[in-house]
C-alpha cells in the first residue's frame, strides 16, 4: 500500500483564521516551551512566570519592554512595506547599523554642540544612511535582476564591518582605554527620556506616529493600493499599469530609512554611543514581528510587544532558572514556525489517501 | 481487417461543458490517423482518455478486440499505447540517455538502452546524441527524445498531440518521414492537429469533432484543405446574421509590420501584421490558440515590455513606446484573457478592483489619496447596469462566478467611455446568459462610434458580433473577410493555415 500525501489549495481560506493564526501560534509555543521547560527539570508554570510575568510587574520592567518593542515596531512597520509588495528586504540589521553609523557620525563630528538641532540632524541622518544602505538591494534588483534576499543579507555584514572599522579606527574613544568604541554623544545628541531613571524614550512616539502613517498609506492612498495590488497579483499590476520598478524602490527605501532611525535610537538613546554590538538582531528579529502583525500597522505594534517580552525573559530565565539567554531566540524561533505552520494549513488542505 | 482501437459511446462531461458526447469510431491497425477540431472540440478529451489520464463517465475503449480497461497512463503503456505531449517533460540538466532510462518501465542497463536507443536512432533517422544534455538541444532534438522514449517501450500505438506546432518547417519535413516509417513498420499512429494541409499531407483517415461529438469521418485521399476546412466549420453559415452597418469612416488603430523576435520555444513570434481599424468597427481576431493570440495582446497593452518591430498608431499618434499607463490615459481599454489574477484580483473588493484599471483618471483621486465615494458609486453604476448580480461592491471578486466578474469587467471598461477597447476571449468559459449580454452590450458600444478588436478562438462569436474577421496561424494575420456574406471555405482554408 502506498500512502500520498496531496497538499491542496482551499478554494476559500478563512479571513477570520488568518488573523486569528498568530494567537494560535502562541499557544502552541507556550506548550511546546512548556515541554523545553520540563525537559530540563523546570516547573513549566514557575519558569513561565520568570519568563513572561516577573519581567514587566514593575515600572522598570514595563519601561525596558517598550525600550525593546521601539526598535522592533519601527523596523517591523517599514519592513511591511517590503513584504506587501513581495519584496523580501532581509538586510534590515544592516540598515540599522548603517543608519547607527550616518546618525551616530553626526553626533561625533559635532561633539561640543550643544544645539537643539543636533539631535534632529542626527535622526535625519540615520533614517538616511539606513534608507542609502537599502537603496543597493533594490539598485541591483531592478537593473540586474538579482536576488534582493541575498543581496540585502549580504549587506548587512558589510555594514557591522564598516561600524567595526570606525569604532577600532578613526572614531576610538582617546580616553576609552583601547575599548572598540566611540567616546560618548554630547547631551544635545541624546534622545530624551520619558521619566527620570527609566530608559523608555521618545521613539515611542516615534513609533506610534510611523503606526498611524502606515496604517492611512495602506487604507487610505493610492501608494499602499499600488503596493497591495503588485503583492497579490504582479499581472494584475501590470494590467493596472503600475511600474513595479518604481515600487520596489520606495519600498526598500522606506523600510531602509525605519531601520536606519532605529538604529540611531539605539545609539542615541539607551546606548549614548557608538560601539560593536548596538543590536541583539533586531533587524533579524523584526522580520518574525512583521508577520507575527500580519503586515498590519496596529498587529505590529502588538507583536513587537510580545517579542520584545521574550528578549526581557530570556535576560531573566538566565538570571534565575540559570539557562542560556538563547532560550528567548529559541521563543522566537518556534512562534514563527508555528505560524508558518498555521498559515500553511489555513491555504492548504493537506489529505492522505 | 480488425480495428486496433474502437471508442465506443465515450462521454465525458466537465462542469458546464460537454468534453466528449457519445464518441465511436474505429481506428485502423497501420494507419495513420488524424483527429480535427477547433479548439473545444473534444480531441485531447479524448486522447487523455485512451492514454489513461482521464476517466470516462460512460463508453468503452476496445482494443485489439478486447475490452479494455485503461486507468492509468501505466496500464496504457502496458496495452503497448504510448504519447508524445505538446509539452515536454524532460529533465534540463540531464543527458538525453538519463531521461531516456527515466522513462523506462522496465529494468535495463544504461548501456544496453543506450544500444538500443541508438538501434532506433538509426533506423528512423532521429538525429541525437545520447550523452549531450537535454538544454543543449533544440526544441525539434526534444521532441525526437520524447519519441524515441516511446519508442523503447515498444509501442503498438502512438499518440501525437500536436506535434508540429513547435517545429519549423524543415522539422516537420523530417517527422513526417519518420512518422510514414514508423507506420509502415507496424505502428499506428493517432495524430492530433488543426493544420488542414498537414492532416492532407499525412493521414490516412481523419476523424473531425465538434463541441465534443465526431460529425464526420473521412478517408483522407477524397478529400482536400478546402473540403475538410468547410466540413470543421460549415455548420456556422447559417448562424451568421446581418451586422449593423459601421457608421464612420475615420482610422482609430491601424499597426504596420508588427513583428516580434523572442527566443523562447513555447512562444508564437508575429510576423508582420498589418490591419486597419475603422470607428465603430468591431474587428475579430480568429485562430486556434497558441497562433500568437496572446503575444499580440501583450503587445497591445505593453506588459512585459515586449520587443518588436513596425508601429501601432492610435489616431495619429504612434504609441509603440506608450506605456500600459499611458495608452490608457488615451482612452484604449484592455480585458485580458485571464480575469482573476489579471484584469481583476481576487482578493480584492469590486471597488478596489474599479481603481485596478481606472487609477490613471483623475476623478477617482484626491492627490495621493483615493477616492472611495467615487469608486463606490462608480462600482455601483456598474453592478447596475451590467446587471452583475452581487449583494455588495464590497464583496471580493474572487466570490463571483466568472459570467457576474465578467460583466463587471467588461463594464467597468465600457463606462469609462474609451474609444477603443481591445477583449481577448470576452466569453470563454461564462453562462449562456452572461454571454448574449455581453454580446449585444460590445454591439451596442461599436454603434456608438467605439472601436473594438475581439481576440477570440470562439468562431460562433466573432461570426455574431464582428463587422470583420481575420484568422491569426502561426503568427501571421490572413486577410480580413466580411462577416457579412462570408465565404465560409475561405475561413475554414484560413483557420488551417492556408492563406492566400
Amino acid at each position: 500500500m502506498v500512502y500520498l500525501i496531496s497538499i491542496k489549495l482551499r478554494d476559500d481560506y478563512s479571513n477570520f483564521i488568518f488573523y486569528l493564526s498568530p494567537l494560535v501560534a502562541v499557544v502552541l509555543t507556550l506548550f511546546f516551551g512548556s515541554f523545553i521547560f520540563l525537559i530540563l527539570d523546570l516547573s513549566p508554570i514557575e519558569s513561565f512566570k520568570i519568563f513572561f510575568i516577573s519581567p514587566i510587574s514593575n515600572s522598570y520592567g514595563i519601561s525596558e519592554l517598550f525600550v525593546k518593542a521601539t526598535p522592533l515596531a519601527i523596523i517591523a512597520l517599514g519592513l511591511s512595506y517590503c513584504f506587501k509588495n513581495n519584496i523580501y528586504n532581509i538586510g534590515a540589521e544592516g540598515q540599522l547599523t548603517m543608519g547607527a553609523i550616518f546618525g551616530g557620525g553626526i553626533g561625533l563630528l559635532f561633539n561640543d554642540s550643544t544645539s537643539i538641532f543636533l539631535l534632529p540632524l542626527m535622526i535625519l541622518f540615520g533614517a538616511i544612511g539606513g534608507a542609502f544602505w537599502a537603496s543597493i538591494p533594490a539598485l541591483l534588483k531592478t537593473k540586474f535582476n538579482t536576488n534582493e534576499i541575498l543581496t540585502s543579507l549580504m549587506l548587512t555584514y558589510v555594514a557591522l564591518f564598516i561600524l567595526d572599522y570606525f569604532v577600532v579606527g578613526p572614531w576610538k574613544d582617546p580616553a576609552g582605554y583601547g575599548l572598540p568604541k566611540s567616546m560618548p554623544f554630547p547631551d544635545a545628541g541624546r534622545l530624551p527620556v520619558l521619566f527620570d531613571g527609566l530608559r523608555i524614550h521618545i521613539g515611542v512616539f516615534f513609533a506610534i506616529i510611523i503606526c498611524f502613517i502606515t496604517h492611512i498609506v495602506y487604507n487610505k492612498t493610492l501608494f499602499g493600493f499600488k503596493l497591495r495590488v503588485s503583492g497579490l497579483s504582479s499581472k494584475a499590476s501590470q494590467y493596472a499599469g503600475f511600474k513595479y520598478k518604481n515600487l520596489i524602490f520606495y519600498t526598500f527605501i522606506i523600510s531602509g530609512a525605519c531601520a536606519g532611525l532605529a538604529g540611531l535610537f539605539e545609539v542615541s538613546g539607551p546606548i549614548g554611543l557608538l560601539y560593536r554590538d548596538i543590536s541583539p538582531n533586531y533587524g533579524f528579529t523584526a522580520i518574525i514581528v512583521a508577520f507575527l502583525g500580519r503586515l498590519n500597522p496596529i498587529g505590529i505594534i502588538l507583536s513587537s510587544l510580545l517579542i520584545a517580552l521574550t528578549y526581557l525573559g530570556a535576560e531573566d530565565a538566565q538570571l534565575f532558572l540559570k539557562i542560556p539567554s538563547a532560550v528567548g531566540f529559541v521563543f522566537q524561533g518556534l512562534v514563527l514556525f508555528f505560524l508558518l505552520g498555521t498559515d500553511f494549513l489555513n491555504k492548504y488542505k493537506v489529505s492522505i489517501s | 481487417m480488425q480495428p486496433i482501437v474502437e471508442f465506443q459511446n465515450i462521454c465525458k462531461e466537465y462542469p458546464g461543458v460537454v468534453a466528449n458526447n457519445n464518441v465511436s469510431f474505429e481506428i485502423t491497425r497501420q494507419s495513420i490517423h488524424a483527429i480535427l477540431g477547433e479548439n473545444g472540440a473534444g480531441k485531447s478529451t479524448l486522447v487523455k482518455i485512451l492514454y489513461g489520464h482521464v476517466k470516462p463517465d460512460k463508453g468503452q475503449i476496445i482494443i485489439n478486440s478486447d475490452l479494455a480497461t485503461i486507468n492509468s497512463p501505466t496500464t496504457a503503456q502496458s496495452l503497448g499505447i504510448n504519447m508524445v505531449f505538446q509539452h515536454f517533460s524532460l529533465f534540463e540538466s540531464l543527458t538525453v540517455a538519463e531521461n531516456l532510462i527515466l522513462g523506462m518501465s522496465e529494468k535495463i542497463s544504461l548501456s544496453k538502452l543506450k544500444s538500443k536507443s541508438e538501434s532506433i536512432c538509426n533506423k528512423y533517422g532521429f538525429n541525437l546524441n545520447l550523452n549531450s544534455p537535454i538544454s543543449a538541444l533544440s526544441v525539434g532534438q526534444r521532441q525526437s527524445v520524447e519519441i524515441v522514449r516511446s519508442l523503447l517501450n515498444n509501442p503498438e500505438i502512438l499518440i501525437m498531440d500536436e506535434p508540429t506546432s513547435v517545429l519549423t518547417p524543415e522539422e516537420i519535413k523530417k517527422l513526417f518521414k519518420i512518422i510514414k516509417k514508423l507506420v509502415a513498420d507496424g505502428l499506428t499512429v493517432i495524430f492530433i492537429s488543426h493544420k488542414l494541409d498537414e492532416i492532407i499531407n499525412l493521414s490516412d483517415h481523419v476523424t473531425i469533432m465538434r463541441n465534443g461529438k465526431v460529425v464526420s469521418n473521412l478517408t483522407t485521399k477524397n478529400e482536400d484543405p478546402e473540403s475538410l476546412g468547410y466540413k470543421m466549420l460549415g455548420y456556422k453559415v447559417s448562424k451568421t446574421k446581418q451586422i449593423n452597418n459601421i457608421n464612420y469612416s475615420e482610422d482609430v488603430l491601424s499597426l504596420n509590420n508588427l513583428s516580434s523576435y523572442s527566443q523562447d520555444p513555447f512562444t508564437t513570434n508575429l510576423n508582420k501584421i498589418n490591419f486597419k481599424l475603422k470607428k465603430g468597427q468591431i474587428f475579430g481576431i480568429a485562430g486556434v490558440a497558441g497562433n500568437g493570440q496572446k503575444e499580440l495582446m501583450e503587445i497591445l497593452l505593453n506588459e512585459n515590455d515586449y520587443e518588436f518591430n513596425g508601429n501601432i498608431i492610435f489616431k495619429n499618434i504612434n504609441i509603440n513606446k506608450l506605456s500600459t499607463f499611458q495608452r490608457k490615459s488615451l482612452s484604449i481599454s484592455y480585458v485580458t484573457e485571464q480575469r482573476l489574477g489579471h484584469s481583476a484580483v481576487p482578493e480584492m473588493s469590486l471597488s478596489e478592483n474599479i481603481l485596478l484599471s481606472m487609477n490613471h483618471k483623475a476623478e477617482f483621486k484626491r492627490g495621493d489619496f483615493i477616492n472611495f465615494d467615487r469608486i463606490n458609486s462608480y462600482a455601483n453604476d456598474v453592478i447596475k447596469n451590467f446587471n452583475v448580480d452581487t449583494p455588495s461592491f464590497n464583496v471580493k471578486a474572487g466570490k463571483l462566478s466568472g459570467g457576474n466578474l465578467q460583466k463587471f469587467i467588461i463594464g467597468r471598461e465600457i463606462m469609462s467611455n474609451p474609444e477603443l477597447l481591445i477583449l481577448s476571449q470576452p466569453t470563454w468559459g461564462i453562462d449562456a446568459g452572461s454571454e448574449a449580454f455581453i454580446k449585444k452590450s460590445l454591439i451596442e458600444l461599436s454603434q456608438k462610434g467605439v472601436s473594438i478588436i475581439i481576440i477570440s478562438h470562439d468562431l460562433d462569436e466573432l461570426l455574431e458580433v464582428c463587422h470583420n474577421i481575420s484568422v491569426l496561424y502561426e503568427g501571421s494575420l490572413s486577410k480580413s473577410l466580411n462577416v457579412e456574406n462570408i465565404d465560409i471555405t475561405k475561413l475554414g482554408k484560413y483557420m488551417g493555415g492556408l492563406f492566400d
